[in-house]
């Protein structure tokens, strides 16, 4: 459901504030510096950060590849580990028993029970492999408009989170009031009666 | 300007308000369409439509799917007080076509399937699909707009109460009801 798929879905944004000084490089440095860190090989269970639109599995920026016309192109990754809770049941099972074996207690108290499970997840997150989702990002600089290829709630407030992170712009969703209001060119009597509104009765 | 968070709730009519409008339009008067679009061949509605009615505490939803399927059931929801939450709309200018959904809470577009591109085979066509696909995807973003700042300004007008209203209301009591409704 990409920016070049057959089929896509697409949340629209205003970019709040503008980037001073050179904006390519601004923005490679945003990109860069928020690049995503693969968790394949750690214990972590949840990453994110920017990628490429043509090498999603290498998040790489060195080159402006993601400067396209008057538009900056890059995507959102978010990498999680879902380690089924079967799983952890039974590690969990077996790591709790090793550990009153070792202290020769038959109970364990909370805290306890608390670590061999964080332990348990750690210990597992390391052997398993995280599934990446990639959502394009479409960024017209002069426009102050992004494109996210996304309409999933998680995938948005991520990406309002790290854009911010990384531009230090704020992105806010175009819906029916926002889009009004610095879009629609309306006039201040336009505005006060929109503050005002409410809702129609169509039926009599 | 309000707080978004608190707009977005207070303000959640509004989307709904702009999709059973563009309904009425589409059906009623297909000229006005063409004036606020000047490249619109046609604009129809696609195989899917969801009306909801609040009332109260509960929400009632009626989904009608389908390329066939009639739209008595949205009608007859309408006369009850329902509103349209979200529309398939198929686009058309000259021969090209685009269709998608628009939800009326947040007017995210879904499905969107612009016009077909030239397939990118390697790195290099990456920049001319990036650039062809963008411009497609900036048509339907446009007529949309389009839609909705004219949608717009007729409701911050007082044409909305004297005209457009009555006019919608003659509309919604012309058309036929079903003898049965089924609720989804």
């Amino acid at each position: 459901m990409g920016f070049l798929s057959p089929t896509s879905a697409l949340t629209r944004y205003r970019v709040e504030g503008r980037i001073p000084g050179p904006v390519l490089e601004a923005v490679r440095e945003g990109l860069t510096a928020h690049r995503i860190d693969d968790i394949d090989n750690g214990a972590e269970q949840k990453s994110f950060g920017w990628t490429r639109i043509d090498h999603p599995f290498q998040p790489q920026f060195d080159d402006s590849s993601f400067a396209i016309g008057d538009m900056f192109v890059f995507a959102l990754r978010i990498d999680k580990k879902s380690i089924p809770p079967k799983v952890v049941k039974k590690h969990l099972n077996l790591e709790l028993a090793r550990r009153k074996l070792e202290s020769g207690r038959d109970f364990l108290s909370r805290s306890e029970k608390q670590m061999a499970k964080e332990h348990v997840l750690n210990v597992l997150s390391l052997r398993i492999p995280a599934v990446p989702n990639v959502f394009d990002v479409v960024w017209h600089h002069d426009a102050s408009e992004l494109w996210c290829f996304s309409t999933q709630k998680a995938a948005n407030d991520t990406l309002e989170t790290l854009f911010t992170r990384s531009f230090k712009l704020t992105l806010i969703r175009l819906f029916p009031y926002t889009l009004a209001e610095l879009r629609a060119g309306l006039s201040s009597a336009q505005r006060d009666v929109l503050e005002k509104l409410t809702p129609t009765h169509f039926a009599e | 300007m309000l707080d978004v968070a608190v707009a977005h709730d207070r303000f959640r009519f509004l989307g709904n308000e702009f999709l059973t409008w563009l309904w009425y339009v589409i059906e009623s008067e297909p000229d006005h369409l063409r004036r606020i679009d000047e490249n619109l061949t046609a604009l129809e509605l696609g195989n899917r439509l969801v009306v909801q009615n609040h009332r109260q505490q509960t929400t009632e939803t009626v989904t009608i799917r389908g390329d066939e399927a009639g739209m008595e059931e949205g009608i007859l929801a309408l006369k009850k007080g329902a509103l349209v939450a979200e529309i398939n709309l198929t686009y058309r200018s000259g021969d090209q076509t685009w269709h998608f959904s628009l939800k009326g809470e947040d007017l995210q577009l879904s499905g969107l399937k612009v016009p077909q591109t030239a397939p990118v085979e390697s790195g290099e066509d990456i920049e001319g699909a990036v650039i062809e696909k963008a411009a497609l995807c900036q048509r339907s973003i446009d007529l949309i707009d389009g839609l909705y700042f004219e949608f717009l300004r007729l409701r911050l007008d007082d044409l909305w109460t004297a005209k457009v209203l009555p006019r919608m209301r003659g509309w919604i009591g012309s058309k036929n009801s079903p003898k049965n409704r089924q609720t989804a």
